[in-house]
């Protein structure tokens, strides 16, 4: 979906602004969103690619004036009415109507954060691609969630690592049981995404699926 | 008596909503509280920048494990005890006087959490994302980093689930320092390709 997520090459947002005093959470809310969102995904309802879509798909005014950790609550509620693991009446105080399991107790925290989510499949698919060989990100506007930013549709680029078959985002967000797709790392160069203006010797490497290629 | 914003502010709408989401979760059973507990604790006091200097000066110091953490930087982080959850598949690009590297999530925010812990704001912010891939040398210069016009910039934008972690040039007169005095000079910044490791 083409949105305000989609932020690379944007311009008007201002220079960055570090602080090195920065806590790691600004207040302990955050600390609970980032907890809440993490045992809420262990229920294994959703994908990490559909969590992403749920913020990207938040109102436009939202992903404007929401905070980071309140994009994701805001999301997370989205994504358990749509599950139906909760109720629009019990989001708005009322009582609990169903029961249910927690999918993650303390005691495996640990366990399920260091075994994480893989996106590596074995698959006897046959790379199009190999590193060294010249592609065109493909000129494509999807309606659901894609990894595929706008600035890099259309542009030439050079696959320079191949990483194997992964989960492919796009499938994945639909919650579709799809085959894993190659994955490769592909090089355009600076001026070929900003034109003239970018320094000749800079490049943007992206990790892009095979879906999104063509040979160039 | 003093006046303390943070006792005395109403609580925001957003920490109004977690906590209520919080009480409706427990309620229904679905979360144990226990472990939001445990997700914050390891996030805090486990996970962070210290895990990925370890990295780094080990790669500094020892070149067979600078050849592994090339050719698969999965498992030569893990031989290190850094695993799991935004670190799946990892991937180590190197400065060196030619190439200078930098690390971005123009999408959203994806970091590699268990060698860098979670992002700080600025990795997170519309800023950053945006400028990164247009004026990557703009943004280094905000962060106090000028790259000679003859070097290489080259951008990654983690697009997919493999995260990237910058591998810093060693500084000139660090011969004789052991890895853990190595590790106390590498900063977050420095692995993410916003900043520079200096010696002490």
């Amino acid at each position: 979906m083409n949105g305000l997520h989609d932020m690379g090459g944007q311009q008007g947002y201002g220079s960055v602004a570090p602080d090195p005093e920065e806590p790691l959470f600004k207040a302990p809310w955050e600390a609970r969103a980032l907890a809440l969102t993490l045992a809420m995904g262990a229920h294994g309802r959703w994908s990490l690619d559909r969590s992403r879509f749920a913020r990207e798909t938040l109102r436009p005014d939202q992903m404007v004036t929401l905070s980071y950790y309140h994009r994701w609550i805001a999301a997370l509620e989205a994504l358990m009415l749509d599950c139906g693991l909760v109720t629009e009446a019990e989001l708005a105080g009322g009582p609990p109507e169903t029961g249910g399991t927690p999918a993650l107790r303390a005691g495996d925290v640990a366990r399920v954060l260091a075994k994480g989510g893989p996106t590596l499949r074995d698959s006897a698919r046959t790379p199009r691609f190999a590193p060294g060989d010249r592609v065109r990100a493909k000129v494509m506007h999807p309606k659901g969630h894609t990894r595929l930013p706008l600035y890099a549709r259309g542009k030439p680029g050079e696959v320079v690592l191949y990483h194997g078959t992964h989960v492919f985002a796009d499938a994945s967000a639909r919650g579709e049981d799809a085959p894993a797709e190659p994955l490769y790392a592909v090089r355009f160069s600076a001026r070929s995404l900003w034109g003239d203006a970018a320094h000749e010797r800079d490049s943007v490497t992206l990790d892009l699926w095979e879906p999104y290629l063509e040979p160039a | 008596m003093p006046h303390d914003h943070a006792q005395q502010d109403p609580p925001s709408e957003a920490e109004l909503r977690v906590k209520a989401l919080e009480t409706l979760l427990v309620q229904k059973g679905l979360v144990d509280p226990a472990a939001l507990d445990a997700i914050i604790e390891t996030y805090r006091d486990h996970v962070g920048p210290q895990n990925g200097a370890q990295v780094i000066a080990r790669a500094w110091t020892d070149p067979a494990y600078r050849r592994r953490l090339r050719q698969d930087a999965t498992a030569a982080i893990a031989e290190l005890g850094f695993v799991g959850r935004q670190g799946e598949h990892m991937v180590v690009v190197e400065n060196s006087d030619r190439v200078h590297n930098l690390v971005v999530c123009t999408l959203c925010s994806c970091y590699p959490w268990p060698v860098l812990g979670l992002p700080p704001s600025w990795y997170k912010s519309a800023a950053y994302r945006a400028r990164a891939v247009i004026d990557p040398r703009g943004v280094l210069a905000e962060f106090g980093v000028d790259i000679a016009p003859e070097t290489d910039v080259q951008v990654w934008d983690s697009t997919a689930e493999i995260r990237y972690l910058v591998l810093p040039q060693r500084p000139d007169g660090t011969d004789g320092l052991s890895p853990h005095a190595l590790a106390g000079l590498v900063t977050r910044d420095a692995m993410i390709g916003t900043g520079l490791v200096h010696a002490p």
